[in-house]
């Protein structure tokens, strides 16, 4: 990241003009840091301050933290999480790349582009939308591949939610909406790639394979990287879908699986704030530190 | 074709390139089954009885009859109550996209063309924030709105909403990559004031990113779940994501528990459609826009 000090410089160039800049852009960005301020630095603060005090407000230390992973559900909800999370990066990752390449490749542009808008279309199912579809999916007694699913083994609705499942399920529904918006941003950047470079790969006789993985990949490289933050930041913070799950299971299935479920259960069910806020904190440590690395070191989000 | 032999002359010619032509070709339609056949079942199952979704082809088409005795249930139920989801999340959606709009393009801007003392800070902060996920801020949202009172109310859900630092990172990109500083300076020069230079000048240039910034923030607020889920827990308040979602535990499918006031299968596929509708007409008129603007960061040299 670089830092430009422009604004001293200027300020002494240009005392008047920079001074009624200086205001106007102050005045433009106002309603904006009060929205930050409000919903982003104080809700902050303020799961900070629950999650090292107790009840009544005084200081308790690392009590609420200590109280919360000592849950019996902690620990397999964050194993829960974590399986999840590597399923849906590596599957993110494997399958957007290797499809935006093969979709680059079609020699028809109409196919191309259809194809892209098709895969892009779940997208518009996100949230509970898209897991009420899936459970329909995943329902054998009414789905449309019902038959496929018997050949896998599952002949009832409560075989194919099976806890060991979840993971792998959670992981299609986020991959089916998710997935074909990365596919439009990966294929943008393949297309962005300089016409000469894939040429001189071509004249030095690198067949398809080759230069998607010699050249097209590793300029892909720090799309791959923003993709699989993004996603991790989304994927962190699993809720809706085995919320739901739960709700159409009638809680055989999903109930308390993911962090997040933890903290509304927390903070609605068990009255205890202070023991949400602990297991909120510990998620937003965990995710500020990968963004601010991220920001820091990836040179993708250039600050000036 | 050379059908015998297809390896041999594969490295010079794409188009001779038989099989794993046909590989790719049919990894790609593999894929497409596996997007689109979900939403044109989806789109067939409302069409059905009960009855015909068990026990018929899964892909056929029902018939009108049985759609709009689909559509007599679910408004049916809980007096029209798919309705007045439908509305909140239409009242909800709106205003705090229009606040959106107003906060985040000035802001954007501003970070972009202008030079103020802490817009380095802000801009860090913006980052930042941006890649924090926002589920993890829903209990001390919670909490922090209890505080002053707003549980119950919209704004509780639709201020936060209007917080979209990823849209001011996006008109941020925008303006520093699309419109040259020398354009503003010029008008300043002929005295034109700040707000003028904003209004006349930077706006005007600004529809692609207006566009987009509408479009994401809308479709993120319209998806949204676990928000609304605590703050809004009354029903009449409910947007449609959080009510479809209720509906289900009145499916007896699902939930055999329910009595005589339950949704069936077909019902719930249509209530389904009805949450989508909204955000699917926008993604048919937006996908233009959408796709430069995701791309926003790659132009930027």
């Amino acid at each position: 990241m670089t830092v430009v000090n422009s604004s001293t410089s200027s300020a002494g160039r240009r005392p008047r003009g920079t001074d009624r800049q200086s205001r106007a852009g102050i005045a433009f960005v106002a309603g904006y840091v009060v929205l930050l301020i409000a919903f982003g630095i104080l809700p902050t603060g303020y799961a900070v301050y629950f999650a090292f005090t107790d009840a009544g407000g005084t200081f308790s230390g690392f009590s609420n933290f200590i109280t919360t992973a000592q849950d019996f559900r902690f620990m397999d909800a964050v194993g829960h999480v974590a399986v999840y999370l590597l399923f849906w990066l590596v599957s993110l990752v494997v399958f957007v790349v290797g499809l935006s390449l093969l979709l680059h490749r079609l020699s028809s542009g109409v196919a191309s582009k259809s194809l892209r808008f098709f895969y892009y279309i779940p997208g518009a199912l996100a949230g509970a939308a898209s897991v009420l579809v899936w459970l329909f999916m995943l329902d054998p007694s009414v789905s449309p591949v019902s038959s496929l699913l018997s050949t896998l083994g599952f002949h009832t609705f409560g075989e194919v939610i099976a806890p060991g499942n979840l993971a792998l399920l959670f992981t299609i529904i986020a991959f089916w909406t998710g997935a074909g918006g990365w596919i439009v941003v990966m294929y943008g950047a393949l297309n962005n790639i300089p016409k000469d470079v894939m040429e001189a790969a071509r004249i030095d006789g690198a067949n398809a394979w080759q230069t998607a993985w010699r050249v097209q990949i590793p300029m892909l490289r720090k799309w791959i990287i923003y993709m699989v933050i993004l996603a991790f930041a989304a994927g962190a913070q699993l809720f809706v879908e085995p919320q739901l799950l739960s709700l159409a299971s009638v809680g055989v299935a999903g109930r308390d699986y993911s962090l997040n479920q933890l903290t509304y259960d927390f903070a609605f069910q068990m009255n205890n704030i202070n023991g949400a806020a602990a297991v909120s904190v510990e998620l937003l440590v965990v995710s500020v530190t990968v963004a601010g690395i991220f920001v820091a070191r990836s040179g993708f989000f250039d600050a000036d | 074709m050379s059908r015998t032999n297809p390896q041999a002359p594969a490295r010079r010619r794409p188009t001779r390139n038989l099989v794993p032509r046909l590989l790719s070709g049919s990894v790609l339609v593999v894929f497409l089954v596996f997007f689109v056949l979900p939403v044109i079942w989806l789109v067939l199952a409302a069409t059905k009885t009960d009855q015909q979704l068990v026990h018929g082809n899964p892909l056929s088409i029902g018939s009108w009859h049985a759609f709009k005795a689909n559509w007599d249930a679910l408004s049916g139920f809980q007096d029209n109550a798919i309705m007045q989801w439908l509305g909140n999340s239409t009242l909800y959606a709106v205003i705090s996209l229009v606040i959106t709009l107003c906060v985040t393009i000035p802001a954007g801007y501003a970070l972009a063309m202008t030079e103020f003392r802490g817009r380095h800070s802000l801009l860090v902060a913006t980052l930042v924030v941006m890649l924090m996920p926002t589920a993890t801020l829903v209990v001390p949202l919670f909490l922090e709105v209890n505080a002053v009172h707003l549980i119950g109310s919209m704004w509780s859900i639709i201020l936060p909403y209007s917080f979209y630092p990823f849209g001011v990172y996006l008109t941020y990109i925008y303006f520093s990559t699309a419109v040259p500083k020398d354009l503003l300076a010029a008008a300043r020069m002929d005295g034109c004031t700040e707000i003028g230079v904003f209004r006349h000048i930077a706006l005007p240039l600004a529809t692609p990113v207006i566009a987009l910034v509408g479009f994401f923030s809308f479709v993120a607020n319209w998806t949204n779940y676990f928000l609304p889920y605590v703050m809004l827990p009354e029903s009449s308040q409910m947007p449609i994501q959080v009510g479809v979602g209720s509906l289900l535990s009145n499916v007896p499918s699902f939930n055999p528990a329910v009595g005589t006031t339950a949704i069936e299968r077909p019902q719930l596929a249509l209530a389904t459609l009805v949450a989508i509708t909204p955000v699917l007409v926008v993604f048919l008129f937006a996908q233009r826009f959408l796709v430069s603007g995701m791309l926003a960061g790659a132009t930027k040299e």
